[in-house]
């Protein structure tokens, strides 16, 4: 038997050891706990009883050597009874998981008595102990001989998974294990080195894959534990070497010196790559988080008599280190809401038709500089009805009001605070208390949170966040001499107001300055003011005034600064902790120049201006009230697409309009495309998108006819793409608040609204993409991407 | 042979302070500062030590001496505080002297008001007192 002791350094003192001990065990366990409810549903996975049995070994074995003499009865118990299991003279059965994952508890809670105290406690949990012992007899609990490993299922083959789960429709070997958990944790280890056995992608489709233990020590010999504050230093650095090659660059532009040349070319190339590196670093994956939620979904499953299967897709996306802690909470509170409000009674699942066993999925991906990670159950979903009459009831709005709302506004009440905790909506419509905890902890760090539901179907949740804190996009300002970084996330919109405007444009309610945004009273605050740079604010050297919109929490404000300079990425470093009593910034930042600047903290700023002092239920009320329809103007571009119908688009949504003559439109594939600012614009045909299914298809093969004329686009951004909208005309730019709607009558039309007195199609520019990506990516197949909901 | 402890000494308004040289990172020239508004006024501001943003402190307004005068350039004792780097804002450098325990006294109960907490002691020299600052409490920033 090999014992397998931390690494010993002849530097380290009992006090390194223990600390390693402590740090290996606590990864160990979070792995077991997770391991066992796997096994649980698989109970003839040798391998992961063999991981199990390993770890436990590892813990006793270590205990004896540092003289942990308690935690090592514990532990040796537990060993008792995994050698039971592994040698096939017992079976799992709950009633053993149950045991084991009490004596995981007892060492988790051995384990953090030695880290405070240096001991492992008093008591040797005898009650434990007995109950372990009496499990390991065949027969308790319902225990029965299983013959020995089915063929095939060897170490470091690949065999069939028994498990009744559905095979994962996936591709690679990666992906094959996501449907198991207890499996996908060793999924870096898939690679066994086993050239007789043929693995295409189709043939390890279902199956999962079973390491060696061999592969599983070269997997450990290929990381090592690095200090999150040694990595944090050496970002530190690597952040001043950018500023460095930055002057040498500067410096090298004046220089003729060829060699210099090349080699401060060199410097620049190695540095951003070095720092891509150290920010490579930082990032785990979001496995990290998820691999203690079949623990997590089993227990509360257990605890409300449930049976629940939880599915976890993309564990291996990253994010940043300070993002997954951020997220941890938010994310096991969704987890637990699901399997406890969500998924329905085994009894009542089968009386309406569905598996007993209710499915919580997990997914994660990356999308256009973000993650989203999606929590998806197949529940009952959430009643609309109920959550209307509930906000009725509770007055957060009126019956008129409700009516008018769309379901989907009507599921995003649920994240209104106080709107779950003090009724029970939650118990016979689906969702829980907290979810406004929920979203303001995801806001926090700059993610959202959104809703989606289908009544007896399930209810998913799809949380987006950034993929780092420590870089963000911010708007640099100067005021009183200093620069102040303002995080791009509440930013809105900037304002300049001339010289000769600013009499007009800032009128004063009662000595607080406001300015009319678009028929709107901004309540003005001013920096200068507010920091106490100076007693007055005076407007800026050329008499203009320059005005940032931001949005804090509901409300929008101006803040008024001297300069507005440039918007750039910044490195977020924490303030001193006495500094961060002073609510109004966020933290600091090193600019390129090599000068610290403060970044500000919109929200405290705003709560020290007074713009946010409303109580909760102000603000509840105001967002239920502008949800339904108390529009403010929007500015709308009208055109004509096919057939000379009347539609619009937000102006917002435009980035360029252009006109391309004929001979410029290039087809690729079935779709059209024009080279476009030195790049590819694909070009979506608004009459193909309308377009009926059949009709639609044949239209897509058509190219442009070179006798017409120019045709009108419309250059939109979507999501950090372009595309541009063919139309047939454009009519006119027009203000209106768009009052009247009604449900939209075809596909890619979000409303039919009034606009300038006549009745327009508004449409659903993500819809359209989709429709168009769809056409793309299956132009023989019959195209269905233009029904998906928004 | 008595106990000796290393001091890093520097002058605030013509009087002679020390540090413990083993609390103390560097010392270094006057750097770019950025102020930060409506912090406590001890906080003279914020500066870029190769990258790690490190508050200065204010140690004549700390220790209630009058300000320097207009245009000084303060000079950096970067010390080890419990959160981490702290810039102490001297007149001036001295030496790094070693003391014999035996030449510690504590302050007088004459000296009164905040500064008690901050000043240890006194070392006496042969021709001036050097007065003993504790790290942890120069660096506090709150309003005393």
């Amino acid at each position: 038997m090999q014992t397998t002791l931390p690494p010993i350094d002849y530097r380290m003192n009992d006090g390194d050891i223990v600390k390693d001990f402590l740090v290996e065990s606590y990864e160990n366990l979070d792995r077991l706990d997770r391991d066992l409810v796997g096994l649980e549903k698989n109970p003839r996975d040798r391998d992961a009883l063999a991981g199990i049995f390993r770890t436990i070994h590892t813990i006793k074995g270590t205990c004896g050597f540092l003289g942990f003499g308690n935690l090592e009865k514990v532990a040796h118990v537990g060993e008792n009874l995994l050698t039971r299991l592994r040698d096939g003279q017992l079976t799992l059965n709950p009633e053993i998981t149950t045991g084991l994952l009490g004596m995981v508890d007892v060492v988790r809670q051995m384990l953090s008595q030695i880290e405070s105290t240096g001991k492992d406690g008093e008591s040797d949990y005898p009650d434990l102990r007995e109950k372990l012992t009496r499990l390991q007899q065949p027969g308790a609990g319902g225990g029965q001989k299983t013959s020995p490993a089915s063929p095939g299922a060897t170490p470091g083959t690949v065999s069939r998974n028994p498990g009744p789960t559905s095979p994962a429709k996936a591709h690679s070997t990666e992906a094959a294990a996501t449907g198991k958990p207890g499996h996908e944790a060793r999924r870096h280890v898939a690679e066994t080195p086993q050239p007789a056995m043929p693995r295409s992608a189709e043939e390890v489709d279902g199956q999962h894959i079973l390491q060696s233990p061999a592969a599983q020590a070269s997997a450990s010999e290929s990381t090592v534990r690095v200090h999150v504050g040694l990595l944090d230093k050496v970002m530190t650095l690597v952040g001043e070497l950018v500023l460095a090659r930055n002057q040498v660059l500067q410096f090298s532009s004046r220089m003729r010196d060829p060699a210099f040349l090349a080699a401060s070319q060199r410097l620049n190339l190695i540095t951003t790559e070095l720092q891509e590196g150290i920010m490579k670093t930082r990032m785990q994956p979001i496995g990290n988080i998820w691999n203690q939620f079949p623990r997590t979904v089993r227990d509360v499953a257990l605890s409300c008599g449930k049976q629940v299967e939880i599915e976890m897709e993309g564990k291996e996306t990253e994010l940043d280190k300070t993002i997954i802690e951020a997220i941890k909470d938010p994310l096991t509170h969704l987890v637990r809401n699901s399997v406890d409000h969500g998924i329905e009674l085994p009894a009542e699942r089968v009386k309406k038709g569905k598996d007993p066993n209710g499915r919580l999925k997990l997914r994660a991906f990356h999308e256009g500089g973000q993650v989203n990670i999606e929590i998806s159950d197949d529940g009952a979903g959430l009643n609309e009805e109920r959550i209307r009459a509930k906000a009725v009831e509770r007055g957060v709005m009126s019956s008129e009001q409700a009516a008018r709302m769309s379901e989907r506004e009507i599921f995003n009440l649920i994240f209104l605070p106080g709107f779950s905790t003090a009724e029970k909506v939650t118990n016979v419509s689906g969702r829980g208390v907290g979810m406004d905890v929920v979203k303001t902890n995801v806001e926090r760090i700059g993610g959202s949170v959104d809703l989606q539901s289908v009544a007896g179907q399930g209810t998913t949740i799809r949380v987006k966040i950034p993929l780092t804190l420590a870089i963000i996009p911010a708007l640099v300002v100067t005021c009183g001499g200093d620069r102040y970084a303002i995080p791009q996330l509440s930013l809105l919109e900037l304002v300049r107001l001339e010289a000769d405007k600013v009499a007009q444009g800032i009128e004063l309610v009662h000595g607080a300055p406001v300015y009319r945004l678009r028929g709107r009273l901004l309540p003005l605050v001013y920096l200068e003011r507010e920091l106490q740079l100076s007693a007055d604010a005076a407007p800026g050297a050329d008499g203009a005034v320059n005005v940032v919109v931001l949005q804090a929490g509901d409300r929008q404000f101006g803040l008024v600064v001297d300069q507005i300079n440039d918007s750039e990425e910044i490195v977020v470093k924490p303030l001193r902790k006495q500094l961060k009593t002073i609510k109004t910034f966020a933290g600091s930042s090193i600019m390129g120049d090599g000068k610290v600047a403060l970044i500000l903290d919109v929200l405290g700023l705003a709560q020290r201006a007074s713009v946010i002092t409303e109580s909760h239920e102000r603000a509840l009320n105001e967002r239920a009230a502008e949800g339904s329809g108390t529009a403010e103007k929007q500015t709308f571009l009208l055109f004509s697409g096919p057939g000379g119908s009347r539609m619009a688009i937000p102006l917002s949504t435009l980035a360029r309009l252009e006109e391309f003559p004929v001979s410029q439109i290039e087809m690729s594939g079935s779709q059209w495309v024009t080279q476009y600012r030195g790049q590819i614009l694909p070009l979506v045909r608004l009459n193909i998108v309308l377009e009926e299914r059949r009709a639609k298809l044949r239209a897509l093969q058509i190219p442009p006819s070179p006798d017409s004329g120019p045709i009108q686009v419309l250059v939109l951004n979507h999501e950090g793409r372009s595309f541009g909208l063919v139309v047939e005309q454009i009519l006119d730019i027009v203000e209106d608040r768009a009052e009247v709607r009604m449900e939209a009558t075809r596909a890619s039309v979000l409303y039919s609204v009034v606009i300038g007195e006549r009745v327009t199609e508004l449409l659903d520019i993500p819809a359209i993409l989709r429709s168009a990506e769809s056409n793309m990516a299956r132009h023989s197949a019959v195209a269905g991407g233009a029904e998906a909901t928004p | 042979m008595a106990r000796t402890s290393q001091f890093c000494t520097f002058y605030l308004d013509k009087l002679l302070f020390g540090v413990e040289l083993r609390g103390v990172q560097e010392v270094i020239r006057s750097l770019e500062m950025t102020r930060v508004p409506l912090a406590p006024s001890v906080v003279s501001g914020l500066i870029n030590l190769r990258g790690q943003i490190v508050t200065a402190v204010n140690l004549r307004r700390r220790l209630e001496l009058q300000p320097a005068p207009a245009g000084t350039r303060a000079m950096n004792v970067v010390v080890r505080s419990e959160d981490g780097a702290v810039s102490l804002l001297v007149d001036e450098i001295g030496d790094v002297v070693e003391v014999e325990e035996t030449s510690f006294e504590a302050p007088p109960e004459t000296l009164r008001g905040s500064v008690r907490n901050v000043i240890l002691g006194v070392h006496k020299l042969k021709d001036r007192l050097l007065h003993v600052l504790d790290i942890e409490k120069a660096c506090e920033m709150s309003e005393t």
